[in-house]
């Protein structure tokens, strides 16, 4: 009997041999994201940003608030790359130095409602009932307002300041990261492997670590990639509306509003400027569009 | 005698249904409706019945997965209804689960080590021990041990429940509900798995419910058989004398559809008419008489009473004698 057994073992070992390359998810995942050429581009993209956010201060020619009164709004030229605003400071200085502050408030804001919407969201599918609906109907209150507006009202409350512009983004994104997962929280406790987990007798905390926090994570991913694209731009434009960073600061958003008033005579010093947050916003989208169909195991190539 | 390894108590399952609106009376889906039976250490109890019946449901409410509306569950002579998760954590390293569908029942982001260690870990293994068990799991399953390091997708149906199996009897379980384990499954490797779990019980004396809609499967593996239609047992026998001797027109029409791998021997099937009546409204009396060809008035008016019609054979009939004369 326990021979037989053996034997039958050994054939089917011979049967699974066949069976030889270990794909783990990540290998699969980096194959389909590099065919995605526009995407892999962004990403390369916003990793320079990144880095020139860290040295950008240290290599510019000038100062970020250094004037230069022989050439007041002069347009680009050899000595001024992207020209000089309306005291003489040097703009691709001040872009480059702050790309720094634009991909801080992006992150950090969009980190902090990631996290927050995360909580709520994995506490609210995962127990459902009261919990559920009282987290859910508080999230539609916060989306029923336009995000600016709201975004708005809560520097009304906190005071201007770069700091509590990223506190409203943050909260501003939370609702909407809640929601999402949410969704994927429901969609991955109704699986089998959850239930199978339950019957092991697996506690809460190690279902929704083991199992439900990971099985969201990449449409949190996406997302998180998404949003801050948006919330960069909401950042600017808090500033813009003289709500977020003050202006001597090289945010990108003060600077647009420092040079509205000089569009007709010297539109360079709020081209430059709206390209930076142009092209940063575009990267962003794009990476997140290509990590969502990269991450997306129903997308085959 | 010894208390049974397992004894079910007329348990009942509704799950409620949305309440419409300006009606008062809460409706009810009576998924499991009274069942009731006994299991002894090293048998092979098997479930049949079409979908729908509630065999599955019957099955997670005794892993407790659901919790029973009406009855109790004894294990080994214990009361587990009323255990609150704290209080069954530590039974359930007695009785495990084996699911019907081997791609959904493995989490894909995890590796097959990780996924047979679970209850290791969740039932408090060290780290050293777990690492040997995961090894030795996977060969009484007949996988390798460096199996132990791919994910599932890499996997076939057929390996995949194999991994299903390794984790369910990771904890050294005594009874494993088996929910359909191989009707996902082709029929050249249902009999793989079958004989595993066959070989298996002889090796750790397990016992096993074993919840399947294919006749000739539960032929393959059952000691005993328990035939249920819209959430109640109707007939619950040996397996031998069940098949031999069916009581419940019902049982015989599921058998009369099992087929033959001879086509020059003619048969009369029973063919039975309609479609399995909601559970969410069964009908009255015997639930079977709208699709039964012998139903009386009787039928529709009494609910017929599980009895011993011979020993160790149940049936709910209420003209079992007649009708098997007339077979």
């Amino acid at each position: 009997m326990k021979e037989l057994h053996l034997n039958k073992r050994e054939e089917y070992m011979n049967l699974s041999l066949e069976i030889i390359k270990v794909k783990s998810p990540i290998s699969e995942f980096w194959r389909k994201f590099k065919k995605q050429k526009l995407a892999l581009f962004s990403f390369f993209f916003i990793l320079f940003l990144i880095v020139l956010s860290i040295i950008g201060p240290y290599i510019v020619p000038y100062g970020t608030t250094e004037p230069d009164y022989k050439n007041i709004l002069s347009g680009p030229s050899v000595k001024h790359w992207a020209g000089t605003d309306a005291y003489g400071r040097d703009i691709f200085s001040r872009i480059i130095a702050g790309t720094q502050i634009s991909l801080f408030v992006g992150l950090v804001s969009v980190l902090l409602g990631a996290v927050g919407g995360t909580i709520l969201g994995i506490i609210s599918g995962y127990y459902g009932k009261w919990v559920d609906r009282v987290i859910m109907r508080i999230c539609d209150v916060l989306l029923a307002f336009p995000g600016i507006l709201l975004a708005i009202g809560i520097i009304a409350i906190l005071g201007p300041g770069l700091g509590n512009v990223v506190i409203a983004v943050a909260i501003f994104s939370i609702p909407i990261f809640a929601r999402i997962v949410r969704s994927s929280t429901l969609s991955v406790k109704s699986t089998l492997y959850v239930e199978a987990t339950k019957s092991v007798g697996a506690k809460h905390k190690r279902i929704i670590w083991k199992h439900i926090f990971p099985g969201t994570v990449s449409s949190i991913i996406v997302y998180f990639t998404m949003r801050i694209g948006t919330a960069i731009l909401t950042a600017a434009s808090l500033s813009f509306l003289g709500l977020g960073a003050q202006p001597p600061s090289p945010e990108w958003g003060a600077m647009l509003s420092g040079g509205r008033d000089y569009l007709n005579t010297a539109p360079h010093v709020t081209f430059f400027p709206g390209m930076a947050i142009f092209v940063t916003v575009l990267a962003f989208n794009l990476l997140g569009d290509g990590l969502r169909d990269a991450l997306d195991p129903k997308i085959e190539e | 005698m010894n208390p049974s390894l397992l004894e079910v108590q007329n348990i009942k399952k509704y799950f409620p249904l949305k309440k419409k609106l300006f009606s008062r009376q809460q409706e009810y889906v009576k998924a499991v409706d009274g069942v009731s039976f006994q299991v002894q250490k090293g048998e092979t109890l098997s479930l049949v019945g079409e979908s729908g019946c509630g065999k599955s449901t019957t099955g997670r409410v005794l892993m407790k997965l659901l919790d029973a509306t009406e009855g109790k569950v004894f294990f080994e002579g214990n009361d587990i209804t009323n255990l609150n998760d704290d209080e069954i954590r530590p039974l359930r390293r007695e009785f495990q689960m084996v699911f019907q569908d081997p791609y959904a029942s493995l989490n894909p982001r995890l590796k097959i080590r990780d996924i047979i260690e679970e209850p290791l870990i969740v039932h408090n293994v060290e780290k050293k021990k777990r690492t040997e068990r995961v090894n030795e799991l996977l060969e009484i399953v007949g996988l390798n041990r460096y199996h132990a390091d791919r994910y599932p997708h890499e996997f076939s149906g057929g390996q995949r429940q194999r991994i299903g199996i390794a984790r369910a009897l990771a904890v050294n379980p005594k009874l494993i509900i088996a929910d359909e384990p191989v009707s996902a499954l082709d029929v050249s490797i249902q009999s793989q798995i079958l004989n595993l779990l066959k070989d298996l019980q002889d090796e750790f004396n397990l016992t096993y419910i074993f919840i399947a809609h294919d006749l000739s499967v539960v032929e393959h593996i059952s000691d005993r058989v328990g035939v249920m239609y819209l959430g109640r047992l109707v007939e619950l026998a040996s397996r031998d004398s069940l098949f031999a001797n069916p009581f419940h027109p019902y049982t015989k029409a599921l058998l009369s559809a099992v087929p033959i791998a001879d086509p020059t021997i003619k048969r009369d099937r029973i063919i039975l008419k309609g479609d399995i009546p909601s559970p969410a409204n069964p009908p009255t009396g015997c639930t079977f008489h709208t699709r039964c060809p012998f139903a009386q008035q009787v039928c529709k008016e009494i609910v017929p009473e599980f009895r011993e019609i011979k020993p160790e054979h149940y049936v709910a009939c209420h003209f079992a004698e007649e009708l098997s004369v007339t077979k």
